[in-house]
């Protein structure tokens, strides 16, 4: 008999475990649970969890910040959303702690997850709006009116729209009368000083190179990718564009002529780094017109040098 | 009296981790962002419409994450023991076999040359995909490894480790090469992917896994008494009777089956199959018929409390369950190894 091989201590599981097992599928039979009361929430004030920067930002310029819950850890802008209770990184949710804050409407960008937590949050009754975007400025503002709609702010909505067309339009006229040959620009990309990354093709930081008319240095590769002394030596950039947060972790301007390959390019020689802040420049969110200003200004500051 | 009692518990550690076990799941069930009231447990025979938040989330979401974590614990606690057993190492981890890397090759590849080469798969079907390559990555490239080292080495269980190595490496850089060429949105996947999470835990998953681990405890009890034998080594394992080339299969084939399961659906949880063998064999010595069962209930133990942590630390947000199983079992380890040593 098998059972000669086991301890007698050994034996005490097994009975348990089935006894468990029988339990777990009459729960699983019996807690037939209906949608629960996440859903009967919808008359009373609306309570929303935003997850991604950019769509707190516009939540925030809709002026329906009061009905904010709860914000992921990319809602650095305005400030006051750094107070709001955070619901942690966007790719690692937990479907209780955001249902503890009594959410009835939870909107994510498409980088919200783990898949499972929002498809638990969706069957509590919660509805989970995924809003998708894409690198231009015509999505930005399809998303503005998408999340008016959603959030009952569609006049607040279409009034941000026109403002943000103007905005558009102003930052774009100096860009587009300028004569001068645009300058390569390479976009680094930087987490830690030993995880150097570069924009290649269709990245975003190469839609934003576009706008203010500006060349990307890089087109041999699609995206981020690391960083290669040849690359950088063979992208021949003339200024080097950086995150105010990259910018820090390499080390200053002097951290990046250190880089591998930099000191041989025209950038590096010239000592031609500009810097802007992360979510700010890449946010894609309503303050795009004015990140276009701006970084506008700062490559022809550096350029001019 | 009282030191009485505990050693006398000591002496008993089935009982003793049973009990501690209990006490976590108690603890676990309580815990959390959304607050339980003892009407909440009442409602499975006390039909209330509607339901609270606090039951709705008590029974759906959290207990079966926590039976979930629970029996994930003890699957890897399982194919650690069975690992180390087999190869005759402590410092031999389910991995070794290929498990973890060839879920995980698996996954990357379907993630990116699947999606890639667009084909259209069912939305219903979807969800579905991506477990099941992982778990036939995770089968296939033991099976794999079992049979080159075969090939390539004879018998010898140290060629089993040193093959286990090169396909491990080869598995690397496949994932490394998809990384590399995957685009943002598939690196986001596979980033969901190779952080281990316990939120996708359901009753019908802790139902499935709780059949697996039967079976496998079933299946076990008969290998146990050989893995004894082969601890003396394959030559005087073999004088005594034992197939060690059938147990070799045997074993491998169970901890590709428990681990691939687990690392499907959960992702990669490290340390617990190295380390809940090691905490059992400091305390009972490496008899496998007992190491087996309580290595499972230890590795229960661990990443319950982990997972648990993990939950609660950071309200309403979560943190990844890997940080800690080591950083709560790492100490643990590290204070039983200086107790054992002095004591003994």
């Amino acid at each position: 008999m098998s059972f000669l091989n086991m301890s007698q201590d050994d034996l005490a599981i097994i009975p348990a475990r089935r006894q468990f097992l029988l339990q777990a599928g009459a729960l699983a039979a019996s807690v037939c649970l209906p949608q629960s009361l996440w859903a009967a929430d919808k008359k009373s004030a609306r309570r929303i969890v935003s997850i991604g920067g950019a769509l707190t930002e516009i939540i925030y310029a809709l002026g329906a910040s009061q009905e904010l819950a709860g914000v992921d850890t990319t809602s650095l802008y305005p400030e006051a959303a750094t107070k709001l209770p955070s619901v942690g990184y966007a790719r690692t949710l937990s479907s209780e702690g955001i249902l503890a804050l009594a959410p009835n409407h939870v909107i994510a960008t498409e980088d919200a997850g783990p898949p499972a937590v929002l498809r638990q949050i969706s069957a509590a009754g919660v509805p989970v709006t995924i809003l998708a975007a894409n690198d231009k400025f015509e999505g930005v503002l399809d998303r503005v009116a998408r999340l008016g709609t959603l959030i009952d702010r569609p006049t607040q909505a279409t009034q941000l729209v026109e403002k943000m067309k103007a905005d558009w339009q102003r930052a774009r006229e100096p860009i587009l009368a300028r004569k001068s040959p645009a300058p390569r620009v390479l976009f680094i990309l930087s987490h830690s000083p030993g995880q150097v990354m570069v924009g290649g093709k269709g990245s975003s930081a190469e839609a934003m190179l576009h706008y203010v008319g500006a060349q990307n240095a890089v087109q041999g590769f699609d995206g981020f990718k690391p960083l290669t002394p040849e690359a950088v030596i063979a992208a021949q950039p003339d200024v080097v564009l950086f995150t105010d947060q990259g910018l820090s972790i390499v080390g200053g301007i002097d951290g990046v002529l250190k880089l591998p390959g930099v000191a041989q390019t025209p950038a590096g020689q010239k000592r031609r780094v500009a810097s802007l802040e992360a979510m700010f420049m890449l946010g894609f969110g309503p303050r795009m017109p004015q990140a276009l200003t701006a970084l506008d200004n700062a490559l022809l500051k550096v350029m001019s040098t | 009296m009282t030191s009485r009692f505990t050693t006398g518990l000591l002496n008993r550690p089935v009982w003793f981790l049973w009990i501690v076990l209990l006490l976590c799941f108690w603890v676990a069930a309580w815990a959390g962002a959304v607050p339980v009231t003892a009407d909440d447990w009442r409602v499975l025979w006390r039909h209330e419409e509607p339901l609270t938040s606090g039951a709705y989330v008590l029974w759906n979401l959290r207990l079966p994450r926590i039976l979930f974590a629970a029996l994930v614990g003890a699957v890897l606690g399982l194919s650690g023991a069975l690992t180390q057993g087999l190869f005759r190492n402590p410092l031999a981890d389910p991995g070794l076999l290929g498990v973890t890397s060839g879920a995980a090759c698996a996954a990357a590849l379907t993630i990116v040359v699947l999606a890639g080469s667009g084909i259209d798969i069912p939305i219903a079907w979807r969800f579905w995909v991506l477990p099941l390559t992982a778990f036939a990555g995770a089968v296939g490239v033991c099976l794999l490894l079992d049979t080159v080292a075969r090939w390539l080495t004879a018998d010898s269980i140290a060629g089993l480790l040193l093959t286990g190595i090169a396909l491990n490496a080869l598995a690397a850089a496949i994932i490394g090469l998809c990384t590399y060429l995957a685009t943002d949105e598939q690196l986001r996947s596979l980033t969901f992917w190779t952080l281990g999470s316990l939120a996708g835990g359901s009753w019908s998953l802790v139902a499935a896994l709780s059949l697996l681990l039967l079976a496998a405890i079933w299946y076990a009890r008969r290998l146990v008494g050989a893995m004894n034998a082969l601890a003396l080594g394959e030559a005087a394992a073999a004088h005594v009777g034992i197939h060690v080339r059938h147990l070799r299969r045997c074993v491998i084939i169970l901890v590709a089956l428990l681990c691939g399961f687990s690392v499907a659906w959960c992702g990669v949880i490290g340390f617990i199959g190295l380390v809940a063998p090691h905490i059992v064999r400091l305390v009972v010595g490496p008899d496998q018929r007992r190491l087996v069962p309580l290595a499972m209930l230890v590795g229960a133990i661990i990443l319950l409390v982990a997972d648990t942590t993990a939950r609660i630390v950071a309200i309403p947000a979560e943190i990844p369950v890997g940080i800690f199983t080591a950083l709560l079992g790492a100490p643990f380890f590290l204070a039983l190894l200086t107790s054992v040593r002095k004591g003994g």
